[in-house]
């Protein structure tokens, strides 16, 4: 199967300190990898890193298709209504997903559609992500603790939505510190430790 | 598909600054404020005015980009839109001519579309006007790019308005010299071409250059 995400022996610095000991993976369709470690061990670094926007420090993060990556931050305009953010995310990313509405309701948040986006809650906030995700489908998904300010059920949800997505051919890379994901499929495991391998 | 990710980005900056009213309004008001409080200021006189029209207009529009540039990229850094523009297939440089132009749809063509108006208030000469408003045309967009570029490079700084300030000026000395220059040639009926020219090969090398550089300036920030 032709891999959808190659590094080598890729590794980042921050002010000439390389964050992470050099990472070699491959992630092909229908694989799931989940990055593990403590706090501060450069898991965000690491997953910005294979989505492009930071740029290796040493070795070379090779894409073979345009991922999705799902971090910290909202990437949602507050004072647009979440329809209008998703519908914005559609065209941006020139995605042919679920139209607005139905995202909305997958992710739970049916009804909410014109509420602007910065009166949802936290973990409304996560959702109407994961919804950005399913209007501009790519088949590799980078996600940062996507189990972030979720409830059961949104954890739940991430779940089935991996679930699908690797069912349909897609791949994932994801970074969890307490709950990992319950799904069927084997997660291979990426542990990060600190440059020199001392832990 | 790259048109369609910069079209969507200029759609949204510009439903954005319609939601944000006031704030858009911001630029003309800027604009008749120079125009009405200058007559007070300097006396009434028809020649004093209409030699200095050229000016106060300019100045004005100068001005009146710049009120923006702090927030050109600042929010879009904050809630992590500006990230997302280095993932996928449209280059970073052309989402900034992108956000550059919505820039300039807000700021520059309200001034565009009255300076007319203002300069008929200073009793600048009508054949004058036609120049004024195709320097402004040549003019406002290199305000917009090096303005953009400032902007880029002073985003990893905390209140970084006062050193985008001391960037933009000694760059867009040029732009306010030759366009001024040009008005008031057309006012004394003389010919422009020669300033619209120099403005038009300025306007040509910024937006050479400052795309793939505020793109650069971009990235050292988002890492």
């Amino acid at each position: 199967m032709s891999p959808m995400l190659e590094t080598r022996q890729a590794s980042f610095a921050r002010s000439g300190e390389s964050v992470f000991a050099p990472v070699d993976l491959t992630l092909a369709a229908g694989e799931a990898l989940i990055v593990l470690g403590p706090n501060g061990c450069g898991k965000t670094t690491l997953l910005r890193m294979l989505a492009g926007i930071l740029r290796p420090w040493e070795g070379e993060v090779v894409r073979h298709c345009q991922p999705a990556f799902l971090g910290h931050l909202p990437a949602f305009k507050g004072d647009l209504s979440c329809r209008e953010n998703l519908a914005f995310q559609r065209r941006f990313h020139g995605g042919e997903g679920l139209d607005e509405n139905r995202a909305l309701a997958r992710v739970g948040l049916a009804g909410l559609g014109l509420r602007p986006a910065r009166t949802l809650s936290a973990g409304q906030k996560r959702r109407l992500g994961l919804a950005g995700l399913l209007v501009a489908p790519r088949s590799l998904w980078l996600l940062d603790e996507p189990y972030a300010s979720l409830d059961d059920a949104g954890c739940e949800l991430v779940d089935q939505l991996l679930t699908e997505h690797l069912a349909g051919g897609g791949a994932v890379a994801l970074s969890a510190h307490q709950r990992k994901p319950m799904i069927e499929i084997d997660l291979a495991r990426l542990e990060l430790t600190p440059p020199g391998g001392a832990a | 598909m790259i048109v369609r990710s910069m079209s969507a980005l200029i759609a949204r900056d510009l439903r954005l600054a319609v939601r944000h009213g006031g704030e858009s309004l911001m630029p003309l008001i800027f604009l008749f404020s120079v125009i009405i409080l200058i007559p007070l200021g300097v006396g009434p006189g028809p020649n004093l005015l209409a030699a200095i029209a050229p000016g106060m207009i300019w100045v004005a529009a100068l001005l009146a980009s710049l009120l923006a540039l702090e927030n050109l990229f600042r929010p879009d850094l904050e809630d992590g839109t500006l990230e997302q523009w280095w993932i996928g297939f449209c280059p970073a440089g052309a989402l900034v001519v992108a956000r550059l132009f919505s820039h300039w749809l807000i700021t520059a063509v309200p001034v565009i579309v009255f300076a007319p108006l203002a300069a008929q208030m200073l009793y600048l000469p009508a054949e004058a006007l036609g120049v004024l408003v195709l320097s402004l045309l040549l003019g406002t967009p290199i305000l917009s790019l090096v303005g953009g570029l400032a902007a880029a490079l002073t985003l990893g700084t905390n209140r970084g308005s006062i050193l985008l300030s001391i960037l933009v000026f000694p760059l867009v000395v040029p732009v306010l010299i030759f366009a001024t220059g040009a008005v008031s040639a057309a006012a004394d009926d003389l010919s422009a071409r020669a300033h619209l020219g120099m403005l038009g090969a300025l306007l040509i090398l910024a937006i050479t250059l400052v795309p793939l550089a505020t793109s650069a300036a971009l990235r050292l920030n988002i890492e």
